[in-house]
This record gives structure tokens, sequence and C-alpha cells, in this order.
């Protein structure tokens, strides 16, 4: 199967647009709660759209079809931006986007597989997305099913000693259906990433460990592109890491320009003139 | 009570003669089998028995695989046996993964290794998940003489507090054929404690129509004086307590409880129920949130109370040595066993 052939990608919607509502998704329900992972939200939505509308092969209406690609979010604080795109996609139904974090909600604040189709597992306790994937790609190996697993993660999980155990066993397994997504966005709870574990030089690291390896703005989307094909398309025999630098609140101006941390306050009064910032930047 | 070698690190030790030694290193292979038939391997023959029958069987270990006996797995089946290196978390996390792929994957190590390093593993990618992975572990409680590193005096009382997990002591070879086809019957998460090496064959003998039942705890042998309840190896130390207390004309019940969580409330009840004996809880495991406290709870929120005492482990870490030393030590013993029974009556 050829990338061209993914029905999602046949869609004449640009990448930019996609990557566009997804943003402005996310704002909408960062306004419903008053608060949410908004700056990982808008720095990885090019990522998304790129993945979901370009990359993987799924189909909306049976979000557990066996030959999908399966896309893991170790990161489950980055829901609010995966519940975005699985609307853009016709996954979940964009009625209930004012449902986010609420009592009784299929969206829950952080992503657990057993609430929303779409979440292929819950993450949350960082570290495990990683280890699961290479279990679910030696699963998909031995069932002889030409999926492949993308696995998004943040830079901070780099911290954890599960991700290098994860790292050594993909390549060792020679798992090359398997696809690392490093969101390097270099922040994290207390800080920069780099100044409270810093796993730089972390492409070499990664290429060290036997991953075919690449980094790339995250926020440039015809790079994005680039490199989620050269992942697919590689004939390395092993797995596949992205790092991708990416820019917290990316497409909100005066958000990027705040002193940015791990979880940025946006006050009541914010969420509309976010919205109204994006809207000026709205692409055909 | 205490050898508390651990408290006399400068203290010089004299050198026992040659005939009287007891070696450490013997002991961590099987559970010596005290005059009771052995099996060797159980566990490894029971899954691969298992696994000819059902494709969706793997098994995946961190570099035990010799000492859980999967490497009869590997031996046999090559093809479903995944060696995951010296590493506990990628093991469980590979083996949510499979399962999520719809293979029931068997995942070994060590006790303390799974419920001491994999446990948010353990917790998050397979239990929150209800995931069937079947997750057993030699060295339970115990049975070697390494000191805390290798013992797992802990591991039910983590266990418990897990929901969705189905938690099993095996008492023997017998046992452990048994529980293998029903932790695959099960669509769930299991651990279960395991025996490995040449591994007795206990309960057969004292009861010949026994069979593992998951959840159900079983009467091995009836008494009108003291009911023991137990799990794991101590049912076997109960029942040969209880031959040598009939010489004293007791009278001690023995009912084996394997399956640890869910407990088998309605037997445990109805059992202690049963005109004044004294119950006895034992386990190869700390009294801290074990067998004991939760047949207490049990039978207390039944509104059952009887004279009621724990044989079990100290809320200490244990000393290192031979095993038959420290199961006198402890009193998981036979003659422990008895002494203690005795002194309650």
């Amino acid at each position: 199967m050829t990338v061209d052939d993914r029905a999602p990608a046949r869609s004449n919607v640009s990448l930019a647009r996609r990557a566009w509502n997804i943003r402005r998704k996310a704002l909408q329900m960062g306004e419903v709660q008053g608060q949410g992972y908004i700056g990982q939200a808008l720095g990885i939505a090019d990522v998304l759209a790129a993945s979901y509308f370009h990359a993987l092969d799924y189909r909306a209406d049976e979000p557990e079809w066996e030959g999908r690609d399966r896309f893991l979010l170790s990161i489950g604080h980055y829901a609010i931006a995966l519940y975005a795109v699985l609307m853009e996609a016709g996954i979940l139904p964009e009625e209930e986007l004012e449902t986010y974090g609420m009592d009784d909600s299929r969206m829950p604040m952080s992503g657990m597989a057993s609430y929303t189709p779409g979440m292929e597992i819950t993450g949350g306790s960082l570290g495990h997305g990683l280890g699961i994937a290479v279990g679910m790609a030696m699963g998909l190996k031995r069932k002889k099913n030409p999926a492949f697993i993308y696995n998004l993660m943040s830079d901070g999980e780099l911290g954890e000693g599960s991700t290098w155990e994860a790292a050594m066993s993909g390549a060792h397994h020679k798992l090359d259906n398997l696809i690392c997504l490093v969101d390097f966005n270099d922040q994290q709870a207390d800080g920069k990433s780099t100044e409270m574990l810093c796993s730089e030089p972390l492409g070499d690291k990664w290429s060290a460990f036997g991953w075919f390896t690449q980094r790339v703005d995250g926020n440039d989307l015809d790079a994005v592109v680039a490199a989620m094909d050269a992942a697919r398309n590689s004939d390395h025999n092993g797995p596949r890491v992205i790092i991708f630098d990416t820019t917290m609140c990316k497409g909100v101006p005066f958000l990027e320009q705040r002193e940015i941390t791990h979880f940025v306050r946006v006050d009541a009064d914010e969420w509309g003139k976010a919205l109204d910032v994006l809207e000026e930047g709205k692409p055909a | 009570m205490t050898m508390a070698s651990m408290a006399r690190k400068y203290e010089a030790r004299k050198v026992t003669p040659k005939e009287e030694r007891q070696a450490t290193s013997a002991m961590i292979a099987s559970l010596a089998a005290e005059g009771y038939d052995t099996v060797s391997a159980p566990f490894g023959q029971a899954l691969v028995q298992a696994a000819k029958a059902d494709e969706r069987i793997v098994g995946l270990t961190a570099d035990l695989g010799k000492y859980t006996d999967l490497h009869i797995l590997g031996n046999e089946m090559p093809d479903r046996f995944y060696q995951m290196g010296m590493a506990e978390q990628i093991l469980m996390s590979a083996a949510a993964g499979m399962a999520r792929e719809g293979f029931i994957p068997f995942a070994t190590t060590y006790a303390v290794f799974a419920s001491r390093r994999a446990y948010d593993f353990i917790a998050m990618a397979i239990a929150e998940e209800n995931l069937p992975v079947k997750i057993c572990c030699a060295l339970p409680g115990l049975t070697t003489g390494y000191g805390p590193s290798h013992q797992a005096t802990e591991d039910l009382a983590i266990f418990r507090g897990l929901p969705n997990m189905t938690i099993i002591d095996p008492c023997c070879a017998d046992d452990i054929m048994g529980m293998v086809p029903a932790m695959i019957a099960h669509n769930g998460p299991v651990y279960s404690r395991l025996l490995r090496g040449k591994v007795p064959s206990v309960l057969t003998r004292h009861k010949p129509d026994y069979k593992f039942e998951l959840g159900k705890a079983q009467m091995i042998r009836e008494g009108k004086d003291a009911l023991v309840i137990s799990t794991g190896f101590m049912t076997m130390r109960a029942l040969d307590a209880a031959e040598q207390l009939a010489k004293d004309n007791v009278d001690v019940a023995v009912l084996h409880c394997p399956t640890i969580k869910p407990l088998d409330v309605e037997t445990i009840v109805a059992e202690a129920s049963k005109g004044g004996r004294l119950v006895i809880t034992a386990e190869n495991h700390t009294k801290v949130g074990g067998l004991g406290e939760a047949v207490a709870g049990a039978l207390l929120t039944n509104g059952v109370a009887p004279k009621f005492r724990m044989i079990g482990l100290p809320d200490e870490f244990l000393e290192a040595g031979a095993l038959p030393t420290l199961h006198d030590m402890y009193g998981l013993s036979v003659s422990k066993v008895v002494e203690q029974i005795k002194g309650w009556l």
C-alpha cells in the first residue's frame, strides 16, 4: 500500500487547514474547562495533522479495525490534542466537544483507552507508551499484520528508564513496524526539560540504540510529512524515531510569547482572544 | 528467635564443622520435597501442553527463563518464547502490548521484581486495562536464603490492593498444573506465585481427587479441634503438622485456599462457623496484608468471630541463611507450626 492510497489522505482539505482545525478545537475545549494542556496541543497540532491525514491508515467508523495503524498516546495529558484530531478525523463526534472534562464525558482530562474510541492505551503514567508499543509491534509481527505502531511521547518521558528499556528492546527485536514520535518542546512540570534531566544529544542516543533517527522542525508541515514518509519507507531493519522540535502554543503569538511553562495559564477572557487570533491565520 | 546477623557486621564468626554445614545456595532451585514425590518443572510442562492447543499463548521472561521453568516452553516451542532481557518494565509493558493484539502472554520473573520494580507497569498497562496477562513469579515469600533482595515477603499484600488482579499462591505441583489452564480460561490479569524445579506433589496424596479450582478453597483434611486456613506451600506444612498433632490426639482440619483474590469467602465463613474450633491462618508471607488479614476481614464482616491466630512472616526484612534454619526461625517449619498450634489450643 502506498501512502496516497490511504483513505484519510485522499481528502482535498490541506494539512495546514487540518492543523488549524485541530488548534481551534483544542482551544474550544480549553475554553470549556477554563484550563487544559493547551500549550502542548497547539505545539503538536502539525504532527497530529500529518499523522491522521497523511501517514496513518484507519477507518473512522471502525476504530478497532484490525488493519489500522495503531496510534498510541503515551502522554495522557495531551488528550486534549488527540480528542481534537479524533474529532477532525470523524472518530469522535464533534457534537461532544463541549463535554470535555465533564462528568460522564468520553473525553476525560487525561487519556484513557476505556473511555474514548480511538484512544489505544491509557497514558499518563509516563514512560509506558513505548513499551506497550514494542509489545504491540511484536504482536502484529506474530499475526503477520503489516500495520504500523506509532507512539507519541514527550521529551519529559525521556527521563524515564522504562523508555530506554523499550528503546533497546525495539531494536533488539528488529521492530521495523514501530515508529516513535518524540515531541521535543523542552518543557516539563518544573521547567525546561534540558535543565531537569538533559537528554541531549538526543538523536545520537536513539541512533546508538539502533533506531533510524530523524530530527525535524515539528511545526514545519512539509518537513513533518517528509520525515513521516521516510520513517515509514526506510529499509532500516529496526524501529524508527522522529524527534520533532516544537514550539509551545504555536499559532497563538501572544501565548507563544508568554513565559512558557508546562501548564500555560490562560485567563478566562483570553480563550476568546486566542480563538480570534487563530482566526486571523486561518489557511485556505 | 533471630540470629541478628545483619546487626553483627563487625563480629568475627567461627567456621562450622563440615558435617554440620547448611548451604544457602541449594535452596533457591526448589523447595525441598520433604518426603513427597516430585514433578519436574510442572509450570513449564503445563504451559507447553496448553500452548500446543492454543495459538494465543506466548511466554516472555526477563532473563529468568531457566529460573521460572519458562525455558521448557522456549526449548519446545522457541517461536512462542520472547527473551526480554533483564528489564522488568519492558517485560510487563510488552506483555500488555501483546495482550492488546489478542495474545495470552505469560510473563515470568522473580516475585520481588514483579511486585516491586514493575508494579506501575502491571497496575496501569495490565490491570487497569483488564488485559489477560499471566504474571508467574518464582521465589515467593521465604523460599530463598539470599535475603530481602530476593525474598518476596509482601508481594501478596501489594497485589491484593490492585483492582482486577486475580492472585494465586499454589501449594504444590498439583496446584500448578491445574492453575495454568484455569488462568488461561480466566479472561483477565492473574498474578501467581511459582514453585519451580522439582516440585512436590502434596495435595493429591492427602486428597486423591483434589483438583485446583480458581476462586475455590477446598477442605483437604477434616478435624474438630482446630481449622487451619492455609495457602501456598504452608498447606503442605499444615498437613504435615496435622499428621503429627493427630498422634497427640489433636484433631486439625486444613482448608487450602490457593486463590488469595478473589477470596472464597463463602467456604471460609462456613468452615470457620463450625463448632468452636480455633481458626488459624498459615501463609508464606508477611502477616501484613496477606491471607490472614483477608480471612480476618471476611470473618468479621460476616459476623463470625472465632478464636483466631495467624502463622506467617513477621513485619521485618528477613535474614539470609539456609532455608530450613530460616523456616524454623520465622515459624514456617512443620515443627514450629505444631508448636504454635499446641500453644494456642
